[in-house]
């Protein structure tokens, strides 16, 4: 992919909306093996504008009794125009008690975020939030 | 008056003004510790409209700052505990053979530095005198400024003091110091030609770009800021804001800086300190 | 060793889900920073964090550039015998640390 140290930036000014997205289609595809995915179940939580793009609080859920015939496996954060698209996979199972992971991202500009899910049964199911970043007023 | 006098009512004017700050009502008509300044440098944020940097966060920055294990500054500050009782220097010396038990012995401290130091005779803040007591009583080599065991440590003692509110030292030989830095507050620097008080008084509140503008009281320091990713001192974000007006900043330690500490921390008396406090 | 801080809730119930709450300190240098001079400052992330509880693992994470520096990171897991909560975060390196947490579950 983008191998090159000093390509990566050149390619990150350059690439246009569809190219990013295409990256972050790609690793999705890729982390549900193919598999459909539909929109629910699964729920993100990020601030739709963000204090500072270098630190998002990002929350990952899904509702529900979790058993040892009904759990959560992974539960996979993309975004769409970081240099990489991907930025965790969290790995669970039938001892999670509760669905609901946080953590704090970065984010190099306004962009959307999504998060995909694979329950037991095999099915995946996915979120989306636009996410809007701004500079910081006084830079160093 | 005799000098003693004049040094008594300036403590009891410092003293009557941190009480009035505490207690809420405005510090400006027949406030004493105002007029110790001339008019000119009188026209910041009124006492009771004063608000920490704190309240103009969103909530999940607010919960990142109250919660311990969020706020990645008390990694610092457990840091700086390790530092704390770490043997150092010619003199094999920690900090806790003469200072004991920060929670004790540090307590207090931090909110009312920058204070006038009796053995360099002249202000110094909390950083400095960590510095100074390593290279004087340690032997040890003084840490460069934003050197991560220096905040470390700064941090940790600032710590003790979490929640007491900021308490200008009244030794009348910080008057001269803390005036100057009430002229550096409101002289206009740089190609943008802002003073500090152009954002921090006539616009907190209001937003520049995506941020809002806060007060700029100095009450969480060091503190856990998210632009740098990392716990960063006063003077990190004083030159930070000078560079953001295109000034050449001053540089770390220098006179300038500590007078306008000295200024900010008046202009903060009272507020309780946050340290580690987290800012966008 | 980075600093790292752990919090469990001081109650356990058997079979009732707690929060974990970790924290480490680590710059999670991503690797698309220029440095001074020209060219990158090199990758170095935590890649990998796992948590076992009595062994067996009821939690791991991939982590990439985008988490940010000094990595929080909270999940639930369900409270079943007392006994030791194992904690491991390691880099692209290959260098693991491990903390362990004691837990008393009523």
């Amino acid at each position: 992919m983008l191998a090159h140290a000093g390509g990566v930036l050149c390619l990150a000014l350059v690439r246009g909306v569809h190219a990013a997205r295409a990256d972050m289609e790609r690793a999705i595809t890729e982390f549900s093996g193919g598999a459909p995915i539909a929109a629910g179940r699964v729920r993100l939580d990020v601030p739709e504008l963000v204090e500072n793009g270098n630190s998002v609080p990002v929350v990952v859920s899904v509702d529900g009794p979790v058993t040892p015939d009904r759990f959560v496996r992974r539960i996979a954060v993309f975004n769409e125009k970081n240099p990489q698209t991907h930025v965790a996979v969290f790995e669970l199972g039938p001892r999670a008690g509760r669905v609901h992971v946080s953590t704090r991202m970065r984010m190099a500009e306004s962009q959307a975020i999504v998060a995909v899910a694979e329950l037991s049964d095999g099915t995946f199911w996915s979120d989306r939030v636009e996410v809007v970043v701004t500079l910081a007023a006084c830079l160093e | 008056m005799t000098d003693s006098r004049w040094a008594c009512a300036l403590r009891w004017a410092a003293t009557a003004c941190t009480a009035l700050a505490a207690a809420g009502p405005t510090a400006q008509a027949g406030d004493p510790a105002q007029t110790a300044l001339p008019a000119q440098w009188q026209t910041s944020v009124p006492g009771a409209d004063r608000r920490s940097g704190f309240d103009f966060m969103q909530p999940a920055t607010q919960a990142m700052q109250r919660d311990d294990v969020a706020n990645p500054g008390m990694l610092s500050v457990a840091d700086g505990e390790r530092l704390w009782s770490l043997a150092v220097g010619d003199a094999g010396k920690a900090c806790a053979d003469c200072h004991g038990n920060a929670r004790h012995s540090m307590r207090g401290v931090a909110v009312r530095l920058p204070a006038w130091d009796r053995r360099l005779e002249r202000p110094t803040d909390l950083q400095q005198r960590i510095n100074d007591c390593r290279a004087s009583r340690q032997g040890a080599a003084p840490w460069p400024w934003e050197d991560a065991r220096l905040l470390a440590v700064t941090a940790f003692v600032a710590n003790q003091s979490r929640g007491m509110p900021i308490t200008p030292d009244t030794d009348p030989r910080l008057e001269a110091s803390r005036e100057r830095g009430a002229r550096l507050y409101r002289q206009r620097i740089g190609q943008l030609d802002f003073s500090c008080g152009d954002c921090h008084d006539s616009n907190a509140g209001r937003r520049l770009g995506g941020s809002v503008i806060p007060q700029a009281h100095p009450t969480g320091y060091p503190l856990y800021r998210l632009e740098w990713q990392a716990l960063g001192s006063l003077q990190r974000r004083l030159r930070g804001c000078m560079t953001g007006v295109r000034a050449e900043p001053f540089g770390y330690g220098s006179t300038e800086l500590v007078e306008l500490e000295l200024f900010l921390q008046w202009r903060a008396r009272g507020m309780p300190l946050e340290t580690p406090a987290v800012r966008p | 060793m980075a600093r790292a801080m752990i919090k469990v809730p001081e109650r356990l119930r058997r079979g009732e889900a707690f929060e974990i709450r970790t924290l480490i300190a680590h710059p999670m240098e991503t690797g698309f920073r220029s440095k001074e001079g020209g060219g990158l400052v090199p990758r170095d992330i935590i890649s990998r964090f796992v948590c076992r509880y009595n062994g067996e693992q009821v939690f791991a994470a991939t982590l990439y550039p985008a988490i940010t520096a000094n990595p929080y990171i909270a999940f639930h897991t369900v409270a079943t015998d007392s006994g030791v909560l194992e904690f491991s975060w390691t880099d692209d390196r290959g260098s693991t640390q491990t903390e362990s947490v004691r837990i008393v579950v009523e």
